[in-house]
């Protein structure tokens, strides 16, 4: 393509573009409009954290083989090819 | 170097980013407010955007938790450098670190884990403050930790180790009175006694905060640090105990598990306030 | 017993849960007591395992809070932090995840790793100033096509054969609504404020913004879109960009 011919066409179309309103064209987008939110919580603190607290947990909380077969989360919701949902497994070995 | 602390005598409390929207939007009347420096490091963003406006109004207490001053090995030079960065861009009232360790060769362990107290751990302790000290050009506080265990090599008393390290680096100390009761409980101490003992001249700043209890392979009660409740009826007597001694100090509420509306925080930092203002009315207790 | 020796010991005994409370180490009462060492070696891993949570909601909504503290127990337990700063630790968690038998069945969960590490880097992102509309109406209409526009530090692009734009979306919403994963998304990551905002790109702008994230003109990037899908509209696409904060202004404007 001739380069003046590309850089006459770019300048039409984004003056074209500028003519509507620069919110809409965000919103054409497919943008999803989801925000972080306001604030991730900060990851560093100097308190045990909940849960450590419990002497009949502690030991078993860390060593967690307790593994869920059923999934207790959404991942249900999202299909897979072949109209599978997905699965999580068991873990065929113990954690280290 | 600066002095060791300029917060007021207040009480002031952990500034939590569940908080950020209630306090730009309303001010609240607070002493100071306390952020752990680590959740500032990164480099933009939310986080500084809220400091920036809050330390506009308030003073700002600047809280270490991943120094590791109590380990064997040296410091993080680029930890120091990003503290200093921070004092630099903030020049918080104050900067407090823990008598703790969390570095060790295989990594950094998120947790502030305990030492023995020996004449060599007191040197190597002191020769850390002196370096961070003398790295951020200010003088810090060094606050007292909440123990499970002791050490068998120990031959200190944790107030005696504390006072050392601050007479011989000129660093202050950040009495938590929450790791008090936690240490004296677990360790079948008189906390009161505790207190007594402390170097209460040396105090620049008091930290409160909630336990939780459960109990240890023989059945005793063991008080774990979980900041997430209010202050216990036990710790906030002897807070008061603790004022009678030190007279009014910057005070902090921590809260960083369960985190409460705001409301319910500032309630706590308001009873803390006329505890300050009840001993302000009252003569120091002699040492 | 040496002076190196109570860290080392006390650090390894943290690390394995099979070991036994370290020597010279005991309670009031005179024994050791495996149950107070306990809540160090718990607290130790609880902490890096809530820091994953923290980082990773999207993760652990699809997977359940139950298999996400077991699959992030697994990962503490061979990825330590290497820094303090914790807001950064997981970078490689989604590597593991790929590689983590158990999580096999849901092939796009990396991917959503992926893209919610890629948020919190553009969440602690260093600030600067976003072209605006204005400034792209400045630049001159010879000078268009040979305009080199860097993205905004804050930033990021992520090209998934899966639908994690689409799935993140929903696990944040806290909708029940269908998603299939099957579907291709290239997913681009914002900040125009303060806030990290995420926006599937359409399909015909990808080449485009992929061009322009490795650094081409805009009349290079252009041609390649054109290239790939001749539904592109450079100025619909560049002004959609511009209006999402994707590029970097001029600082102090």
């Amino acid at each position: 393509m001739n380069r003046k011919v590309v850089t006459l066409a770019l300048a039409s179309s984004l003056a074209a573009a500028m003519a509507t309103a620069a919110p809409a064209i965000a919103q054409d987008m497919d943008a999803m409009e989801k925000c972080y939110g306001v604030a991730m919580a900060g990851a560093n603190d100097c308190a045990a954290g909940p849960g450590t607290t419990c002497a009949g947990t502690s030991t078993v909380d860390y060593q967690g083989n307790a593994w869920s077969l059923v999934p207790a989360g959404t991942c249900e919701d999202i299909e897979l090819p072949g109209g599978r949902m997905g699965s999580l497994a068991e873990l065929d070995r113990d954690l280290p | 170097m600066t002095t060791t602390s300029t917060l007021p005598a207040r009480a002031g409390v952990g500034l939590k980013a569940e908080h950020y929207g209630d306090i730009v939007s309303g001010w609240p009347d607070m002493g100071f407010f306390e952020v752990h420096a680590e959740n500032y490091m990164g480099e933009g963003g939310a986080p500084h955007r809220y400091l920036e406006a809050i330390v506009g109004r308030y003073p700002l207490s600047l809280h270490g938790v991943g120094l590791s001053i109590g380990g064997e090995g040296a410091l993080d030079k680029d930890h120091l450098a990003r503290l200093k960065k921070l004092i630099g861009r903030y020049k918080p009232a104050s900067f407090s670190e823990h008598l703790a360790w969390s570095t060790h060769d295989t990594g950094y362990l998120n947790d502030l884990l305990p030492l023995p107290y020996t004449e060599a751990t007191l040197d190597r302790v002191c020769g850390h403050i002196s370096e961070v000290q003398d790295a951020l050009g200010v003088r810090m506080l060094l606050e007292n930790p909440s123990t499970y265990v002791l050490f068998e090599e120990s031959t200190i008393e944790e107030t005696e180790f504390l006072a050392r390290i601050a007479r011989r680096t000129g660093c202050g100390l950040l009495l938590d009175v929450n790791n008090v009761m936690i240490s004296a409980v677990n360790h079948r101490m008189d906390p009161f006694a505790y207190i007594d003992r402390f170097p209460t001249d040396l105090v620049g700043e008091i930290h409160l905060a909630g336990y939780d209890e459960t109990t240890d392979s023989a059945g005793d009660r063991l008080l774990i640090d979980t900041h997430g409740s209010a202050v216990r009826p036990d710790v906030f007597d002897l807070f008061i105990h603790t004022l009678e001694r030190t007279g009014p100090q910057p005070v902090l509420v921590e809260w960083d598990n369960n985190v409460p509306a705001f409301a319910e925080l500032a309630a706590e930092a308001a009873r803390v306030d006329a505890a300050l203002d009840a001993v302000r009315h009252k003569p120091v207790a002699a040492q | 017993m040496s002076v190196e020796g109570w860290q080392a010991r006390f650090a390894g005994a943290v690390l394995d849960p099979e070991a036994p409370v370290p020597g010279g180490v005991g309670c009031v009462r005179g024994e050791a007591d495996p149950l107070r060492f306990a809540v160090y070696r718990n607290n130790v891993h609880a902490g890096l395992v809530s820091a994953l949570l923290a980082g990773f909601p999207a993760v652990a909504r699809v997977v359940g809070e139950a298999f996400f503290s077991s699959m992030a127990r697994a990962y503490v337990a061979q990825a330590k932090p290497r820094s303090p700063v914790m807001m950064f630790y997981g970078e490689d968690f989604s590597d593991f995840i790929a590689e983590f038998p158990p999580a096999a069945g849901l092939p796009y969960l990396p991917d959503l790793a992926r893209l919610e590490y890629l948020c919190t880097q553009s969440y602690h992102a260093a600030d600067a100033a976003v072209l605006d509309m204005r400034a792209l109406a400045e630049i001159g209409e010879a000078d268009l096509a040979e305009t080199v526009l860097r993205l905004h530090p804050a930033a990021r692009l992520l090209a998934s054969p899966y639908a994690v734009g689409s799935i993140w979306s929903v696990q944040r919403g806290g909708q029940g609504r269908k998603v299939a994963a099957d579907r291709r998304e290239t997913v681009l990551i914002t900040r125009p404020r303060a806030e990290v905002r995420l926006t599937v790109v359409p399909e015909q702008d990808v080449a485009f913004i992929e061009a322009l994230n490795a650094g081409a003109t805009l009349g290079t990037a252009a041609e390649a879109a054109l290239a790939a899908d001749g539904r592109f509209d450079f100025g619909r696409a560049l002004a959609g960009l511009c209006a999402l904060g994707a590029f970097r202004g001029k600082d102090g404007a």
